[in-house]
């Protein structure tokens, strides 16, 4: 649990939080514009910066009291900054010494430094000059550091940011992997809200300075003018579990309102090359476009979609300036999809809430999952 | 000693390395902390202190010689401080003198070139050491210097070079005593007064061989320790 009000001036930006509470377990990502303000609450929150002013507990442990600052050696957090920050000079194995050496008996337990260094794909980086790695293999590197540091809290501002496109979804699906596995609560930045779908359990949204409202992934995700929400218009991130690839190359993703019972829907999604093999059975997130969406009265044959999933229309949003209206389904467990139709296909349809109706989706819009 | 079939006197040289080194150790010491301080700082009295630490850079070595045997002088406060920790010399006309004058007169030499290089230091490996639980001293020594060790290297480098080269401040503070205070420089001086211009050139050109020697090195190592931005 965070709790406080921050205060920080860097120049002449001006941070004032606000009165904030969040839980800490999971993943709570700050999100905003550049300029908003996410950087700086993070360095107030990890007491970086010797100017944080105002309240901060973590659980019941004070961090900042006015002037009054728990220096950040006691905090037992771990940092990924944009740029790895590196030793330079270094050999890889001695950039983790530095921070292995470092932890309290207290503190030293957890997976071992060779699960670590293996989960994070970096075994083979060992001796080598930190110098000379790419820059995925850096950031591999300083995930591996910060884990290592075993911390109760890990910070991570936009670690992808610096990174080329390939690197950055191996890196996504690795960080998304590690902190589900390993359970460290972390706050994350970033401005990207596919970042944002795939691995926060809530929001906390900023602009000019302050925190204008923390809520979870599924409340920011179910209004229409969530700031997640960008020219690609609005975003459904459902979870559930992906099973085996199939003969013919789809991979199945399921959910279940309890674990044995048959599934409530099944998504056929194409394996992509840049796909990360993802564990049998493996809890994920599939991210659906509303625009990708369409809606049927009753099931479709002779159609090429694959993706018929029944639901009970929730509600239905009007956006007046584009002509379009967001039509929110509930699925059978429960999950939200959303729907972008023009508001002549609502007409023609005759939709209106609580009515059962199909969502079908194109497979080939399930690519990015 | 015979160079060249001229006779080299061997003390001046001797005199010079010894007071160049000890001035540059303790100017290390003392240096670092005034530029970690001065780095770190945000408020104006900024302004006003970097000029004082700048300020043996332009004044006239008579100027700072004469403050400085007015406040080394047997009766003055410094000079009672140190008796009562129980050194009984006097400090004008000595080699203590002599020490103490060239570390002020070479302070800029020092601090300038390693507040540089605290202010250029990459803020988030600092930081970052800082999340991995590293005291204030600890990353001090295990990163910051590592970090910024051109910057040591060039400012002890320039202190010494700048101490053995040193001649108004030696002649006002510490006199021409032989063995003493009698530097390269002064003996120099103390040649060429006395025509001796044989003398003079010998050591002139050592001196010429040395600092060509010492400002070749100080290059050599500045490429050696480039830091890789990656």
């Amino acid at each position: 649990m965070f709790k406080g009000n921050l205060q920080l001036k860097l120049g002449n930006f001006t941070l004032n939080s606000g009165e904030f509470q969040f839980e800490s377990t999971g993943v709570t990502v700050l999100f905003g514009r550049s300029g908003s303000g996410k950087s700086t609450l993070l360095r107030a929150l990890s007491g970086l910066d010797r100017a944080t002013r105002g309240q901060l507990m973590f659980h019941d442990e004070p961090w900042q009291m006015g002037k009054q600052a728990r220096p950040v050696e006691q905090r037992d957090i771990g940092f990924v900054f944009q740029t790895a920050a590196l030793l330079p000079g270094k050999t890889v194995q001695s950039n983790l010494d530095y921070a292995i050496k470092r932890v309290p008996k207290s503190r030293a337990q957890g997976p071992s430094f060779e699960e670590i260094s293996q989960r994070v794909g970096i075994t083979h980086l060992l001796p080598r000059s930190v110098d000379n790695l790419s820059g995925g293999e850096r950031q591999r590197v300083a995930i591996a550091r910060a884990l290592l540091a075993r911390p109760r809290v890990l910070m991570m501002d936009e670690p992808l940011s610096a990174l080329d496109w390939r690197a950055k979804t191996e890196l996504l699906a690795l960080i998304e992997s590690v902190i589900a596995d390993y359970q460290i609560p972390t706050l994350y930045i970033t401005h990207a809200p596919i970042e944002v779908e795939r691995l926060a359990n809530r929001v906390v949204f900023m602009a000019d300075g302050r925190i204008t409202s923390i809520e979870t992934l599924a409340e920011a995700t179910t209004r229409i003018d969530s700031p997640l929400f960008t020219e690609e218009g609005p975003v459904s991130v459902l979870h559930g579990t992906l099973g085996t690839v199939d003969q013919d190359g789809l991979l199945p993703f399921t959910a279940s309102t309890t674990p044995n019972s048959p599934p409530v829907f099944t998504f056929w999604l194409n394996r992509t090359e840049h796909h990360t093999a993802p564990a049998q059975n493996s809890q994920a997130r599939l991210r659906i476009l509303a625009r990708d969406v369409a809606l049927a009265r009753e099931q479709v044959d002779g159609i090429s979609m694959l993706n018929q999933i029944p639901a009970t229309i929730q509600r239905i949003e009007v956006d007046a300036a584009a002509n379009r209206q967001a039509v929110f389904l509930t699925l059978h467990d429960g999950q939200t999809l959303i729907a972008e139709l023009s508001s002549r296909s609502v007409q023609a349809l005759a939709l209106k809430p609580e009515q059962a109706v199909f969502a079908l989706v194109k497979t080939a819009a399930l690519l990015d999952s | 000693m015979q160079v060249f079939g001229y006779p080299l006197d061997v003390d001046p040289i001797l005199l010079t390395l010894e007071v160049a080194g000890i001035t540059t150790l303790a100017l290390l010491i003392i240096g670092t902390p005034i530029a970690w301080a001065l780095s770190q700082m945000r408020s104006r009295a900024r302004i006003f202190l970097e000029a004082l630490v700048a300020l043996p850079l332009v004044l006239p070595p008579t100027v700072l010689g004469f403050y400085l045997i007015i406040a080394l002088n047997p009766n003055g406060e410094i000079a009672h401080f140190l008796k009562s920790l129980g050194y009984d010399g006097q400090l004008t006309f000595n080699k203590l003198g002599l020490i103490i004058g060239s570390v002020i007169y070479s302070l800029p030499f020092t601090v300038q070139p390693i507040m540089a290089a605290f202010e250029a230091l990459p803020t988030q490996i600092v930081d970052a050491a800082r999340t991995m639980r590293a005291s204030f001293f600890d990353r001090f020594f295990t990163v910051i210097v590592p970090l910024a060790r051109q910057g040591f290297l060039v400012g002890s480098v320039l202190t010494f070079a700048h101490t053995v080269g040193e001649f108004g401040v030696v002649l006002m503070v510490g006199g021409n005593i032989e063995g003493q205070t009698r530097t390269v420089s002064i003996a120099i001086f103390d040649h060429v007064e006395s025509f001796e211009y044989a003398e003079a050139h010998l050591l002139s050109i050592i001196m010429v061989i040395f600092s060509l020697l010492v400002l070749m090195f100080v290059y050599a190592l500045n490429r050696k320790l480039q830091i890789k931005q990656a």
